[in-house]
């Protein structure tokens, strides 16, 4: 690897409960993450940069406007949770993690090495911020109605947030999810799909059709939202909707573009689970500047 | 003869008092509360029961997302459906994070009876035995299945524990004190030991009765943790009788034997015999009935402890 390529910046956020940033510097963390993305995944060689671009937008306007955390406190038992369901999208979380102040951002370079608290997908075990350990698709709605449940029993008032990618839909175990989280009206619950249209051997309407995704969702009691998921501000309203509906739980269907940022990973099935070389690498960090 | 009691029943009233002695108890099931007798806690603490229906595999998701937030978990179903159902959820989401759940599985077993083949639970214990992190419990009565569940209750992490469907006779003594991952020797002898899980602990005293009227003293372990096993006790029992026999109503791969049988060559090599359902599967029949034709009885075991005596040196 290049010096360039490696070279993280290290400018973490200040901690805070919510950091509530403006959507114009929003976009700015966006790129950023996307930036370590690809970095990340060209230093260790393996990894997953197009489900993990698709989602930047969506992990910026939550760890940097609407969740209350608190990065030196992971387990503050009233933060905001996150729950990322699609685990291989690993990158984009560690990358969101590291920019709120986690852990350094020069620890997003062990990534996938041995030894790393940074596994190949999310491990709860390892991570600080790390809500859930993933990587086998389906079971992040589950986990998040647990956790949502868990806030009712206990009257706390923090939200959780389930992000799901759409060749997650093709699981069963999400389908029970839905009828459970409907059936116990769990309103205090927001799940979003990064629905990039794409998995692993090429476009979802292809390898297994979920359409339509929003009335199948509906059909099952759910209140739907759909979204451009690169829009910030289509990010933030459907959210503050989504914390008014009262009575049953909401998911916002964020449409989004797999490989978002790189204009040779859009849409390109075969940047799922390849890592760029170190020339593909530069060109894009050149492209997301 | 012998009172016996429903281990299920006792399960269920435990968790009550569990459910009046802690309120960070929780308790989900699979649409079977009422065979389950997690029944007993939904009518004393609606609020902290979720039936979630046929789901299982989202019955463990959730019992993971309630753990990771400060609640101990309580997750029943029967053996055969909490088994493999959901194993890859119980894989990622409980024995790779350690957290707090327990999953007690009830009408484990061939002795579910009439319910035929896909509702015999007999790989169960080889499933949750290879999930790191598990505690494996199967009690050998009503009495046991108290203190495991209590014991279950007050160590964190992930428990498998089996329970059976029908009453079943009370070998366990009055002053009968569970520890987690030791065994207990339910009778004494020298000549070869019985090691015993679940309803096979009543059967392996039953044989050791009958083995003693014809001179042959046997040691009877109730081996009621299977993981971690209580390494220490089959080694001295190999020891000290120079034979063992292993006795359990599971498949012969990966439960209890194959168990037993690990230690045993590794650290105090001596003749083993099985008794157990082998390599296939039962049929519908009474529990009774069932048990004399898949060969997990006294008189098996009577038989493979002289099959094992005979090998010994």
């Amino acid at each position: 690897m290049t010096e360039d390529v490696t070279a993280f910046s290290a400018q973490a956020v200040p901690p805070g409960d919510r950091l509530d940033l403006p959507p114009a510097q929003l976009e700015e963390i966006a790129r950023k993450l996307r930036r370590h993305i690809i970095s990340m995944i060209a230093t260790a060689g393996s990894g997953h940069p197009g489900g993990s671009l698709s989602a930047a937008d969506i992990l910026a306007a939550l760890y940097f406007h609407v969740m209350r955390h608190r990065p030196q406190d992971p387990h503050w038992s009233d933060r905001d949770r996150f729950i990322l369901s699609k685990g291989h999208a690993a990158p984009v979380l560690y990358a969101a993690l590291a920019e709120s102040g986690y852990f350094s951002v020069e620890e997003l370079g062990s990534l996938r090495k041995m030894g790393s608290r940074l596994q190949g997908h999310p491990d709860s075990k390892l991570t600080p911020g790390v809500e859930m350990s993933a990587g086998s698709l389906g079971m992040g709605l589950s986990f998040g109605i647990g956790v949502a449940l868990a806030a009712r029993l206990d009257n706390r008032s923090y939200w959780t947030y389930v992000l799901l990618s759409d060749g997650e839909c093709e699981e069963g175990q999400t389908w029970e999810a839905a009828l459970f989280a409907a059936h116990f009206k769990l309103d205090n619950l927001i799940t979003m799909v990064d629905c990039n249209g794409m998995q692993l051997t090429g476009f979802t309407r292809e390898v297994m059709n979920i359409e339509p995704l929003s009335q199948k969702w509906q059909a099952f009691g759910w209140n739907t939202i759909d979204i451009d998921g690169h829009d910030i501000k289509q990010i933030l309203s459907a959210i503050t909707q989504a914390k008014t509906k009262k009575g049953k739980p909401t998911i916002i269907i964020a449409h989004t573009i797999k490989g978002k940022g790189v204009s040779f990973m859009e849409n390109n099935a075969k940047f799922h689970g390849k890592a760029p070389t170190s020339e593909e690498a530069a060109k894009a960090l050149q492209e997301l500047q | 003869m012998t009172q016996e009691v429903s281990a299920r029943e006792t399960y269920g009233e435990t968790l009550v008092k569990l459910g009046h002695e802690n309120e960070k108890v929780v308790v989900l099931d699979a649409d079977l509360s009422p065979s389950t007798m997690t029944h007993f806690f939904a009518q004393e603490f609606p609020q902290r029961f979720f039936d979630c229906g046929l789901e299982e595999q989202n019955m463990i998701g959730i019992a993971a997302g309630l753990a990771a937030s400060g609640k101990i978990v309580f997750a029943s179903s029967f053996a055969v459906f909490i088994s493999s159902r959901c194993f890859d959820q119980a894989r990622i989401c409980l024995s790779q994070t350690g957290l707090d759940v327990k999953i007690i599985a009830t009408h484990g077993g061939i002795t579910v009876g009439e319910d035929g083949i896909s509702h015999q639970a007999i790989e169960d214990l080889s499933l949750y035995c290879s999930l790191p992190g598990f505690t494996v419990v199967v009690p050998a009565d009503a009495v046991e299945t108290a203190q495991a569940i209590r014991a279950a209750a007050a160590m964190y992490g992930p428990f498998y524990v089996r329970l059976g469907r029908g009453k079943a006779p009370l070998v366990c003594p009055r002053d009968y004190q569970f520890t987690l991952g030791r065994a207990a020797v339910m009778r004494e002898g020298r000549d070869v030991t019985i090691v015993a899980m679940g309803i096979m602990v009543a059967k392996a005293l039953e044989a050791a009765e009958v083995l003693a009227r014809q001179g042959v003293n046997c040691r009877v372990i109730n081996m009621s943790t299977l993981k971690p096993l209580d390494d220490e006790m089959v080694i001295t029992a190999a020891s000290e009788t120079g034979a063992l026999v292993v006795a359990e109503e599971h498949l012969a791969q990966g439960g209890l034997g194959s168990r037993v049988a690990q230690v045993v060559a590794e650290k105090m090599p001596v003749p083993m015999s099985f008794v157990n359902l082998k390599d296939s599967y039962a049929m519908s029949g009474k529990a009774d009935e069932l048990l004399e034709k898949y060969g997990l009885t006294a008189a098996a075991i009577v038989q493979a402890v002289k099959s094992v005596m005979a090998k010994k040196q």
